[in-house]
């Protein structure tokens, strides 16, 4: 057989092998030792995971904790008045990938901020900066950065482009042909394992075994999560976005339960080897260390969660050169709130008190709700079929 | 947000290290600065997130999870087709 485009669309959403794997995890839940809690870490699983009603088909014994979600929703406020107060600028354009429109900060979204006269532009790639810059010599281009390790190389191929321009022309020959002065880069990328980690220490957290995201791996190697079995016992299966992917994923899993096994192994095969793309890891390695501490809105703080720009890379950091009218105090969630437990598997979206009322996602509160991929959006949405 | 679509590469232009790519009809542009020189040739799968091109899709490890999927569908339509038939002859002991 020859394979077909379509057959990477369709054959991974297949009703009748999404049936048949619901029949061999059935079965196989009923050797299982004790009743399991999976946490799938990503928001683009929680999406399928509701969207094809994956929960509906298991057994009783086996039951989800929605993760962390996207980077979007752990965006903490503070962050996002950064995004703003730059926009604000006069003299400055803030790019952004389009799933920051919405989300809230505490004066507003960028949405909002464009309405007040900011030019804010939701752009499909961070390489459309480069046009933006060029087209508007006289403005400062910022570039507010966002996403895990899946997107981390897109910026630091940004940013390797402008410096490496810049530095064939001669830094000291501003106004060159082909000197890019006015892209500026605002980073807030962040990594899974370190969450993963933070996670599970706590002791009220109920999480027993692990959906890996598989594009995080296919940038960062299914490596990152080796720490996962052999340190803290918890068996890891790094899984496609596919609702097949899912419950093959799935079925992964609760085979290691019913055998007594624990291990790190790899659903997504077809683009994820041990080790990632070395290419885009170098990328990265060149341009970012790890921050100290980043703030996961509904977490709070995680160490060497986040990743900064190198110090040599100060001349293009908007977090350095705008300092002084950036605002630094945490900001925390209103009290009603209880994504931190959702997100440690202690409470389900619907045990929120203001979980479609106070809190929709046209409205959102807490940072469950401000994308699609956050729990409390994805059961707004799809959660009438529980 | 960290979703990569699979996408057909269709064209490559070397001098800009771009490839063009189709996604179920959907034609676009795709950076090829994080592949290896040789790595992406036309014809081949890969996948495509914000404009980059981030790894090759293996053909033959997909492949091979679609002949799994075959064999496990029909493991269970044979079973069902079991229990059909038990079923019935169930059904007829009783009768008689
Ligand atoms: S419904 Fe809103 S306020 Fe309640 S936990 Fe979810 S995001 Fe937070």
């Amino acid at each position: 057989m020859e394979l077909e485009l379509k057959n990477l669309y369709d054959d991974f959403r297949n009703a009748n092998t999404i049936k048949a794997y619901a029949k061999i995890i059935r079965e196989d839940a009923l050797k299982l030792p004790h009743p399991i809690n999976i946490m799938e870490v990503c928001g683009g699983h929680t999406h399928t995971i509701m969207k094809y009603g994956i929960l509906q088909l298991l057994p009783e014994n086996i039951k989800f904790v929605h993760g962390p979600g996207c980077p979007v929703c752990i965006m903490p406020k503070e962050r996002i008045d950064h995004a703003y107060v730059l926009a604000m600028q006069r003299d400055v354009i803030l790019v952004t990938l389009g799933d920051m429109i919405k989300v809230p900060g505490s004066n507003g979204s960028l949405q909002d901020a464009r309405s007040r006269g900011a030019d804010v532009r939701f752009v499909y790639s961070p390489l459309d900066c480069l046009k933006i810059a060029h087209e508007n010599p006289q403005k400062k281009v910022i570039f507010f950065a966002i996403g895990f390790e899946t997107t981390t190389p897109m910026t630091a191929a940004l940013l390797d482009t402008v410096a490496k321009q810049n530095k064939v022309n001669g830094e000291a020959r501003e106004g060159a042909l082909g000197y890019i002065k006015n892209i500026f880069f605002h980073i807030n990328h962040v990594t899974v394992p370190e969450a993963m980690a933070a996670l599970i220490s706590d002791k009220e957290c109920n999480i027993d075994a692990f959906l890996g995201p598989a594009h995080v791996s296919v940038i960062s190697g299914s490596k990152i999560y080796e720490e996962f079995p052999q340190d803290f016992n918890k068996p890891v299966v790094v899984s496609g976005f596919e609702p097949v992917d899912v419950m093959q994923s799935i079925s992964m899993l609760v085979k290691q339960f019913a055998e007594g096994r624990c291990a790190l192994e790899v659903e997504y095969k077809r683009a994820v080897t041990r080790d990632g793309n070395l290419k885009a890891q170098a990328l990265i390695e060149k341009y970012f260390e790890k921050a100290q501490n980043f703030r996961w809105r509904g977490l709070g703080d995680i160490p060497q969660s986040g990743l900064k720009l190198r110090a040599e890379f100060d001349g293009y950091n908007a977090e350095v050169i705008y300092k002084n009218i950036l605002p630094h105090e945490p900001i925390d969630d209103h009290k009603l709130c209880i994504c931190g437990d959702i997100l440690k598997g202690k409470a389900n979206p619907p045990e929120c008190k203001i979980f479609g009322t106070a809190c929709k996602p046209t409205s959102p509160i807490g940072s469950c709700m401000v994308s699609s991929e956050g729990a409390c959006a994805a059961y707004y949405k799809y959660g009438n079929l529980l | 947000m960290c979703l990569s679509i699979p996408s057909k590469v269709v064209k490559i232009d070397k001098e800009n290290n771009m490839a063009t790519v189709d996604t179920m009809g959907v034609q676009r542009d795709a950076s090829l600065v994080l592949m290896g020189e040789e790595d992406v040739k036309i014809g081949d799968y890969v996948l495509l997130h914000i404009g980059f091109i981030m790894n090759k899709i293996d053909e033959e490890d997909a492949l091979l999870s679609l002949e799994t999927y075959r064999q496990i569908i029909e493991a269970m339509d044979e079973e069902e087709r079991q229990r059909a038939v038990l079923d019935e002859s169930e059904c007829q002991n009783r009768g008689a």
